[in-house]
């Protein structure tokens, strides 16, 4: 294998290990500081007791989002040189900004909240709390940026041999950046509604501490349904940005080959790529995919014959890493839905709890599938349309990248067990007894 | 002008962030040198734990200023210098998960395992980054391409590795008096010992880096040609001076003080020698990287530079305060919270 491929398998094992924790922490964070609010205009210890115990399986996932956000910083240097090279005047900017306007505000703060609770008053910790939170949905909104340039390079010219910046405005407000902020921001407010939602499940299940749980339930129920909708209703704008930014994906993610005007929307379909067709394709409703993602029942959906071979993503994980993300979407709207219209009372229906429970690594994969889309969906370009991927790895030896990629999957596994544990541990045990907190 | 701007900016950043990552990483190569007992090592721990964190996004800004205002000088670096960078990668990750995790475990063996990590966690990094400061000194093998020729061991020559035992000692002095600030008893007057011993062969190791630096490197042609500039390494040695004197009074702030201005001072005299070179060739001048020819265009440079001066005095100030809010010593009652480390 030579240094290419070996990066860009460091890279994926670095990025989706990194985005299993970064949606936690940006839905957490607000969580948490929805519950410190409600002890600050309440004074009620339960809310106290509610940001102290979610906060702690917070601050253990925070520790290794951290870890493995600079993992990814290094990598365009030490991995992608030649991709930082040529794009580093926008690009670099972009994380340079991040760092300063959100990494600062947070890593300060979550210290002054994690340390804080007798040293300052219950108003100003849970200002803490809020500017964690803002400040890493900050951090994230800076990051979808510098990506969504990578998907659609927009306010630049090709200028001293590099793409440089002529437009800083479109940069940072064009849709598909935007749309990626908001649809990334709803699937992570999902993944943090499920996770306390499970756990208050297991707990609730149990009989412990119920009205501390049915009360962290009934305000994760609320915001899982919110996003949950959010979530769909963003995702089709995305899927119609897409349609005009990256065709190719999009016949790619809908296995379409042939262009056909008012394309129909097969419920069923195995995309067969060897052959550029697909193997079966049953339950077609006419006209549905030209309707959904041109706003026309008749329009022209592109299919991939438009493009060569060497112009097209791989289609089957495109494809079917689109499917299941938009099928787990549409059961968090319907689980979140149910939850939401049981959230008085939730003991009385442990089925939904018993499901709930066993329902929290789905939002993980359904985030991870996203990301595939958008990634592998986007290759062989590594900045679409400009640069291709083949073209953007380090001069560095293959044996040098192999090694390393060795030692994060180690470092990775056991940092994962290690995690896992401890916020499993913790999350069993459950939050300290009302009479052992007298501050 | 941008460029130089940008250039001072950057060397800024490193300088905080060694004055400021500085005592965490000294002190986490002290800690198992100096604790003699479980309490001792929580003190240790909790002494870095509201801090340590935002400290360390000192060093992700100072990378992301490289990758943003010269793109060309942290492709080349970054790449260059691939082996040591993923070395410095892993040490900081297991020194953070040491600091957030070992308060959660209960095993005195899974606590032993993290105070390992914690130790190589630090003393690495610090090592590392001297190592490779000394080397962009005296410049590495980089050709006309910016590929790199050599390996990890050609960055391990001995002016190299003075670069490291140099930043290991300051960081060492810089973590002891950061401990007699946090702890008091007999830990405290133990970290104000190990300064003091440390301090004096930091000197020495001091002065022949200073020397080996004229031979090994063309740091000192700007200070000759503009002699005013001088007053960078003189004002470093005072610091330096001042250091021991205020261990003698026992006075740990004002000791502090004066070691984070000896480390902000040391690096400006590397940052101010190398102008206006970021990474020299050492086959082949021709071949430097400068802020002239690896600097972003000019409408970036531009834009970050309202970005840096709007938010940078927002971020010292807000740093500040949190130092201000755990101003005191690490307390029995401290430890005792469920929070602490
Ligand atoms: C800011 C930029 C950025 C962001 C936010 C992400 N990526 Fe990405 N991704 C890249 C920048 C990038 C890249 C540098 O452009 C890569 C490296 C090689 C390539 O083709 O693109 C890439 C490749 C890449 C690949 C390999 C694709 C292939 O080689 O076929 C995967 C699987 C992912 N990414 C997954 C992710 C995940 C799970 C992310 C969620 C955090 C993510 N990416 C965020
Ligand atoms: C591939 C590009 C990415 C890079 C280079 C990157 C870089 C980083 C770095 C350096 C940190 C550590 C900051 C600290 O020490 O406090 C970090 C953490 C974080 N990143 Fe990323 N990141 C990437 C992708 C993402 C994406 C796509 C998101 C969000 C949508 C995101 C959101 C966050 C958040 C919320 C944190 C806080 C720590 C945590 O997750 O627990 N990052 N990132
Ligand atoms: C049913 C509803 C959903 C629809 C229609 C939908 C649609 C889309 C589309 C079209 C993209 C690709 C954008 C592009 O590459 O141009 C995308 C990406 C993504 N999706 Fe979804 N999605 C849905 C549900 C979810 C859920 C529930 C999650 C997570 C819990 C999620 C997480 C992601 C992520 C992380 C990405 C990658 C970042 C991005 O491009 O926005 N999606 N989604």
């Amino acid at each position: 294998m030579d240094a290419l491929i070996l990066s860009r398998l460091q890279f994926a094992v670095a990025t989706y290990f990194h985005f299993l924790f970064v949606p936690l922490t940006l839905g957490l964070s607000i969580l948490i500081a929805i519950m410190e609010t409600q002890y600050v205009r309440t004074g009620l210890e339960d809310y106290k007791r509610m940001a102290k115990f979610w906060g702690k399986l917070f601050v253990i996932n925070f520790a290794v989002g951290v870890v493995t956000g600079i993992t990814l910083e290094f990598q365009f240097g030490t991995n992608w040189s030649r991709y930082s090279k040529y794009v580093g005047d926008i690009f670099g900017s972009l994380l340079a900004i991040e760092a300063t306007v959100a990494f600062f505000l947070e890593s300060t703060f979550i210290g002054v909240w994690i340390f804080g609770w007798k040293k300052l008053s219950p108003k100003a910790h849970a200002v803490c709390i809020w500017l964690v939170a803002a400040a890493s949905n900050i951090s994230a909104y800076w990051i979808l940026v510098a990506n969504s340039w990578m998907q659609h390079p927009v306010g630049y010219v090709i200028r001293n041999g590099r793409a440089e910046l002529s437009d800083f405005w479109a940069v940072v407000t064009q849709p598909y950046a935007i749309l990626m902020f908001l649809h990334v921001l709803s699937g992570a407010y999902i993944l943090a509604g499920f996770f306390v939602m499970g756990i208050s499940a297991y707990h609730i299940l149990r009989g412990n501490e119920l009205p501390f749980f049915k009360r962290s339930f009934r305000i994760a129920a609320t915001f899982s349904v919110i996003f949950s909708l959010s979530a769909m209703l963003i995702g089709d704008f995305q899927g119609k940005e897409m349609m005009k930014s990256q065709p190719a994906k999009a016949a790619a993610a809908e296995s379409v080959w042939e262009s056909t005007k008012g394309a129909p929307m097969y419920l069923f379909v195995i995309p067969d790529e060897a052959n550029e067709r697909n193997k079966v394709e049953i339950l077609g409703i006419p006209k549905l995919l030209s309707w959904v993602a041109l706003g026309d029942a008749d329009g022209l959906y592109r299919g991939l014959k438009e493009w060569p071979k060497e112009d097209r993503p791989p289609v089957a994980i495109t494809f079917w890493s689109f499917r299941l993300m938009v099928g787990l979407g549409m059961l968090f709207a319907l689980l979140g839905i149910i939850a939401w219209l049981k959230r008085k009372s939730p003991e009385n229906s442990p089925w939904l709890l018993k499901i709930l429970i066993y329902c929290i690594p789905l939002p993980y994969l359904a985030a991870s599938l996203g990301w595939t889309v958008t990634e592998v969906g986007r290759q062989p370009w590594i900045v679409y349309g400009i640069m291709k991927t083949a073209d953007a790895a380090s001069p560095v030896s293959a044996s040098q990248v192999g090694v390393s990629l060795l030692a994060f999957a180690v470092v990775y596994t056991v940092l994962g067990i290690v995690c896992f544990y401890l916020i499993t541990k913790n999350a069993r045990k459950g939050p300290k007894p009302l009479s052992s907190i007298t501050q | 002008m941008l460029e130089t701007i940008w250039f001072l900016l950057w060397g800024i950043l490193w300088a905080v962030y060694f004055m400021l990552d500085g005592f965490d990483l000294g002190l986490g190569t002290l800690s198992p040198f100096i604790a003699s007992n479980e309490n001792d090592k929580r003190v240790i721990y909790n002494s870095m734990g509201p801090f340590w964190d935002a400290n360390e996004v000192w060093l992700i800004t100072a990378g992301g200023v490289t990758f943003a205002a010269f793109p060309t000088t942290y492709a080349v670096m970054f790449s260059a210098l691939y082996t040591p960078l993923l070395l410095l990668l892993f040490a900081l990750i297991i020194r953070a998960v040491a600091l957030e995790f070992r308060g959660k475990v209960e095993s005195a063996f899974s606590k032993k395992i993290w105070d390992a990590c914690l130790f190589l966690g630090s003393f690495v990094p610090a090592l590392l980054l001297g190592v490779a400061f000394a080397n962009i000194f005296e410049g590495i093998p980089i050709d006309g391409e910016g590929i790199f020729h050599g390996n990890l061991f050609t960055l391990l020559n001995p002016y190299g590795l003075l670069g490291g035992l140099l930043f290991v000692l300051l960081f060492l002095v810089h973590g002891s008096l950061w401990l007699a600030i946090k702890a008091d008893g007999a830990l405290e007057t133990r970290a104000m010992k190990a300064a003091s011993g440390i301090w004096w062969v930091l000197l020495v190791v001091a002065v022949v880096f200073l020397v080996a630096t004229w031979f090994a490197t063309n740091l000192y042609s700007n200070y000759i040609g503009s002699p005013l500039l001088l007053l960078i390494p003189l004002v470093t040695v005072l610091a330096l001076l001042a250091v021991r004197l205020f261990i003698y009074q026992t006075a740990p702030w004002k000791a502090w003080f004066a070691s984070s201005l000896t480390i902000v001072g040391a690096t400006l005299f590397g940052v101010v020698g190398l102008y206006p070179n970021l990474l020299p060739s050492s086959l082949n001048p021709e071949y430097s990287l400068t802020i002239f020819n690896s600097s972003s265009s000019p409408l970036t440079l531009k834009i970050m530079l309202v970005v840096a001066l709007t938010f940078v005095p927002i971020v010292i100030a807000y740093q500040i305060w949190s130092y201000y809010v755990f101003r005191d010593k690490v307390t029995n009652e401290d430890l005792a919270s469920e929070e602490a480390y």
